[in-house]
């Protein structure tokens, strides 16, 4: 009990003292993960207003299908990753394995399921009145989705903010294919994990208070926007 | 050329016909009222003049372009009208906004937006709300947003569903009275639905009666109303008195209809034989205390089930072997001394009957 009294004050030193490697370490994590999900968000906000517009044979099933793949797990798509980028895989060439830019990648396949599905559901969400009337308008198709995508606003930053979470908070793609290299591919999930197993309680503890402050900073966020929308 | 013409036009939903064969020829200019029962097709068809939905056959001209000819040129005939939903939408944005939207999609520039935004904001009465958030505006005034947007854009064609089915009573004549307005500045087509008759023969200058998915007369307000086609629109148009029958005698066009227990004389073309209905509207029937000499052909002596006052006019049911409807002045109804158990005699001339087919379309 007091080694984890002795940790968590220590851990509160670094934080508090703004010890570079936490910082640096924390300054990753976010980087890694706000660019995966703006990415992610880029490709998967028009997408997902593409598949809900669009009647085709089978997008039932696409949507179970993208809602299964909320919980995929980490490891799984570390893996997937891993065998394409890795020198002997197809995307081998490329060097990428090992890189900020491998994990980036992992992440925005990781989160590409939530932000479609939680777009699709948020623009479904948007009353047809407001489609009929901005085509009676004179809106054309792309004016439309803008028009739907903006009514929904609050739900879509709200998917974006779910997938930052994820992105953030996830373990296996980093480790599998950032490697985990201190200085470079180092975030806190992977930091956590290895402080652990070394001894290192307090680095591990304040990289975790870290975490969770960033995840309450989201949540807070969340509510404001649920309560506006 | 007609501004807008359908040909064949035919809706399904659910396997269920909702649209039968609509041919309709609306000019430019023109105020087109269609009047029906709530449920008659009147909003499924202004959505498919709209071209918001497609239609399950038949076609719809603009200017004599079929509209079906590609997406390009329904978004270009898209934009040439405006509609306003029966429960309009707004978006979530400022009351401005809502009304720059059009010009916005249509390239408009910003001066000019403002302008025109301004302008109309003004004529509708919401110029103190520029700035509020449209979902935070009353039922009445949510109408009114959604009627200056239709209008900002100068549509050619404006499509009315129900403007004021939802209001209540002083934000409905508010509404009436921007129509009427529209219709002296601009010189804007419209079509309008409604299943308020006295509605549509306020505001417009030709009117259709749709029942069950069908357009069964079109016409003047005065004509749908003095002379319905068959009995569903007479039904429809608050014809009072529908007397059903039978012609037994047809001579120089005069006809003698058998109601079951009395007889009425009638101008018709239709031969003997003929199943009709009597419409005899409640102002051409005369009541009078006594068998008076009278070029009234029919003549009925009856008793009064009611007297209803309705201001200067009085409405008089008479228990004649048929029921009777009569609309008198007050006046002569107390000086008459009319009241209910009151033996009296109705009468009313051959010329005042409209006859009408049964069965007929």
């Amino acid at each position: 009990m007091t080694e984890l009294w002795n940790g968590f004050t220590k851990a509160i030193e670094l934080i508090v003292s703004l010890d570079p490697e936490v910082i640096e370490i924390a300054g990753r994590s976010l980087r890694i993960s706000l660019t995966s999900s703006l990415l992610a968000s880029l490709i998967c906000i028009p997408l997902g207003s593409l598949i809900y517009f669009r009647r085709f044979p089978g997008k039932r099933a696409l949507i179970s299908l993208i809602q299964t793949f909320y919980s995929i797990p980490t490891v799984a798509v570390g893996l997937f990753v891993f065998v394409f980028l890795s020198r002997a895989g197809p995307l081998g060439g490329l060097g990428l394995l090992f890189t900020p830019t491998a994990i980036i990648i992992g992440q925005m396949i990781l989160i590409t399921p939530i932000l479609l599905g939680l777009t699709i559901s948020a623009v479904s969400g948007v009353e047809r009145g407001i489609l009929d009337t901005a085509y009676s308008l004179g809106a054309s198709n792309i004016q439309v989705a803008i028009v739907v995508l903006r009514e929904a606003r609050f739900a879509v930053v709200a998917a974006v903010i779910m997938g930052f979470g994820r992105a953030l908070s996830e373990v296996g793609i980093s480790l599998m294919v950032g490697g985990n290299i201190r200085g470079f591919t180092r975030v806190i999930t992977t930091a956590i994990s290895l402080e652990t197993s070394k001894g290192d309680i307090e680095l591990s503890l304040a990289l975790g208070i870290i975490l969770i402050l960033i995840a309450l900073v989201i949540n807070v966020l969340l509510n404001r926007l649920q309560q506006r929308s | 050329m007609p501004l807008i013409e359908t040909v064949d036009l035919c809706q399904i939903f659910d396997k269920k016909d909702i649209l039968k064969n609509i041919n309709l020829k609306v000019e430019q200019g023109e105020v087109f009222a269609l009047i029906g029962p709530t449920g008659a097709g009147k909003t499924t068809l202004l959505r498919l003049l709209n071209l918001l939905d497609t239609p399950a056959s038949g076609k719809i001209f603009i200017d004599g372009t079929d509209t079906n000819a590609s997406t390009k040129i329904r978004l270009a005939m898209r934009r040439r009208m405006a509609i306003v939903l029966q429960k309009p939408a707004v978006f979530n944005m400022s009351v401005y906004d809502n009304v720059a939207c059009g010009l916005k999609w249509r390239g408009t520039e910003t001066g000019e937006i403002h302008e025109k935004v301004t302008n109309i904001l003004a004529m509708v009465g919401l110029n103190t709300e520029i700035n509020r958030k449209a979902r935070t505006l009353s039922g009445g005034e949510t109408q009114r947003v959604a009627i200056a947007r239709a209008l900002a854009i100068e549509p050619e064609l404006l499509l009315l569903d129900e403007p004021t089915a939802n209001l209540d009573p002083t934000s409905a004549s508010r509404v009436e009275e921007l129509i009427t307005g529209i219709l002296q500045r601009f010189d804007t087509t419209i079509i309008m639905t409604t299943h308020d008759m006295s509605q549509g023969q306020r505001l417009a200058d030709r009117i259709g009666v749709m029942v069950d998915g069908e357009i069964l007369q079109t016409g003047s307000s005065n004509d749908v109303f003095t002379a319905p086609r068959n009995r569903e629109v007479a039904d429809f148009v608050g014809v009072e008195n529908i007397i059903d029958g039978k012609i037994t005698t047809s001579e120089d066009r005069v006809v003698t209809i058998d109601t079951g227990n009395n007889t009425i004389e009638a101008i018709s073309e239709y031969p003997s034989e003929t199943g009709v209905s009597a419409c005899i509207r409640p102002e051409d029937v005369t009541v009078a205390l006594s068998k008076q000499s009278t070029s009234a052909r029919n003549l009925f002596n009856g008793e009064i089930t009611r007297v209803i006052s309705m201001g200067a006019l009085s409405r008089v049911e008479l228990d004649c072997g048929f029921p009777l409807v009569a609309l008198i002045t007050s006046r002569s109804a107390q000086e008459l001394d009319l009241k209910k158990g009151s033996r009296v005699y109705a009468s009313f001339k051959a010329t005042g009957i409209h006859v009408i087919r049964k069965g007929g379309k």
